[in-house]
């Protein structure tokens, strides 16, 4: 290699990026790492931007991933408030919009750049509209529901947009949650959970409007009044939080030569797109060798696990006699959700079952045990108002070869032990 | 090699008890982390430098 090619480059100084970055030093990479971020901040995290952070809980400093020296000790080439805007996979070379469009000839390069929010047409600039994915947003967010005695209308009841309408609650605001979906987080939880889930919302003081899309947000002088539903319903509201969903942040990869684009970075099992180019974290769409099929996961925890699986891989491909062989990445996802005083568990994949097998412990409805998965195999577990060490217990449910009816026949026990 | 633990950032996860279960525990009542070993033999320092990098809270702080 000459010496211009000493560098690995990591686009996108969060969760995933980091995770890269420290991998590469710790195992052993002794070249240049440019940690690439177009945010203002040093890495944060983002989980508590919907939880502690608006709630006031924590002030925003606290979110920081590695504190100042933990961060210098690492050695990085670290360019912040700077945007990767273009990706050449044949000269591996990256371009950056500094101000001077610097080019950057890498060995290896990961690819940790994310998602963005999605947004609804039209509500650009329109006061009191939010979506919530940076720490400004949380911030800006924050600054309306300081002031007590709001109505926030929340757009869209997927994870975010139910831990954000708890928050608001617990802030004493007005909160209507409007979804598409029959029960809140449907999608990912199923409609019997997501059942339950709508009746913890009710008793906290949420209104719901389930099963309804949103045809317009509307505004008085550039400043939002409500949300218009499709079936004819006004929402009065002071702040519209829209929350429907994300699009991978790719723009920087797009090109004659680029890789499989669809849906996020497309990867293969060792989480490389190109030679010389892998995916981490939210923006990667990889090959699960164990699911036996692509899949991109928007948690936390893969972030992390991903961003060091991609270091490894890369370092394994640039020098194999060094860091040895590639390996493929076969997590088990993992996530969690807090909502009121509710802690919400999952191993594995729940999204897309075909068949869930509820588990009640005793009287409180909030208490159980979830399968997820079919026809014949569990893809997932869920786990509410466990113990962690009963919820961990669950994990190899979700990771064993065993048959669905024997994952059920083994639930009860394994809560009770 | 040096371990502090932020029980105020710690969600609970319990990948670090996966990782390394003979540095890490949770409690039984919230699953907040417990640190079993500050100082591990330097058997165990890889897979508690991976804790750290996967912690979905970053509630580990490795000192080397
Ligand atoms: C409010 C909120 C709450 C969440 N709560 C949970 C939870 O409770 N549990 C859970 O498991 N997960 C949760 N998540 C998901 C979790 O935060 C993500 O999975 C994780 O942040 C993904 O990390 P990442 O590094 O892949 O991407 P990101 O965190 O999105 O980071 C990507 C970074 O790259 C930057 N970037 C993008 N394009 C470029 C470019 N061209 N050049 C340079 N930089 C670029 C972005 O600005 C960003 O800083 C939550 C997410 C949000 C937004
Ligand atoms: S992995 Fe992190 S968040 Fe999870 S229990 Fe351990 S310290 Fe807490």
């Amino acid at each position: 290699m000459s010496a211009a090619r000493q560098r690995i480059a990591v686009i996108g100084a969060s969760a995933a990026g980091l995770a890269a970055a420290e991998g590469l030093r710790r195992l052993g990479w002794d070249g240049v790492i440019t940690l690439v971020g177009d945010e203002p901040h040093p890495p944060y995290d983002r989980p508590p931007l919907s939880k502690q952070v608006l709630s006031g809980a924590w002030p925003p400093e606290r979110t920081t991933l590695r504190d100042p020296g933990r961060l210098a000790a690492l050695g990085l080439d670290l360019r912040l408030g700077t945007r990767a805007v273009a990706y050449d996979p044949a000269l591996r070379h990256v371009t950056l919009d500094d101000g001077e469009r610097t080019v950057l000839e890498c060995a290896g390069v990961v690819a940790a750049t994310g998602v963005r929010a999605r947004t609804l047409p039209g509500t650009e600039g329109v006061e009191g509209v939010h979506v919530l994915r940076t720490l400004r947003d949380a911030l800006a967010l924050r600054r309306r529901l300081a002031e007590p005695g709001r109505r926030l209308a929340v757009v869209g009841s997927g994870v975010l947009g139910a831990e954000v309408a708890a928050a608001a609650r617990g802030l004493g605001h007005r909160v209507a949650l409007v979804g598409a979906q029959d029960t809140p987080m449907e999608r990912v939880l199923g409609r019997e959970v997501g059942a339950l889930l709508a009746e913890v919302h009710r008793a906290h003081g949420v209104t719901l409007y389930p099963g309804r899309t949103v045809t317009a947000i509307a505004a008085d002088g550039g400043r939002a009044r409500g949300v218009e539903l499709a079936d004819g319903t006004f929402v009065e509201a002071d702040d519209v939080l829209v929350a429907i969903g994300s699009e991978p942040a790719v723009d920087w990869l797009r090109g004659p030569a680029a890789p499989d684009l669809s849906d996020g970075l497309g990867c293969d099992r060792y989480c490389a797109a190109a030679p010389g180019l892998y995916g981490a974290g939210d923006v990667a769409r990889w090959y699960h060798p164990g699911l036996g099929r692509h899949i991109r996961i928007e948690h936390r925890m893969n972030a992390g696990e991903q961003g060091l699986a991609a270091a490894r891989n890369l370092l394994a491909e640039l020098d194999g006699e060094r860091f040895g062989e590639r390996r493929p990445f076969e997590p088990v996802p993992y996530f969690w959700s807090d909502q009121y005083d509710l802690k919400l568990h999952a191993y594995g994949v729940l999204a897309g079952a075909v068949r869930t097998e509820v588990l009640r412990l005793g009287e409180d409805p909030l208490r159980l045990a979830a399968l997820y998965g079919g026809p014949d195999r569990v893809t997932g577990v869920l786990g509410i108002g466990l113990t962690p060490r009963q919820a961990r217990s669950l994990r190899p449910l979700a990771a064993g070869p065993g048959t669905w009816e024997e994952a059920v026949a083994r639930l009860g026990e394994t809560v009770a032990a | 090699m040096n371990i502090t633990v932020d029980e105020a950032k710690c969600c609970g996860a319990g990948q670090c008890v996966l990782v390394a279960p003979d540095v890490f525990d949770q409690r039984d009542e919230d699953g907040i982390v417990v640190l079993l070993d500050a100082t591990p033999e330097a058997g165990l320092h890889a897979a508690v430098r991976d804790a750290a990098t996967i912690c979905p809270a970053a509630a580990i702080q490795v000192h080397e």
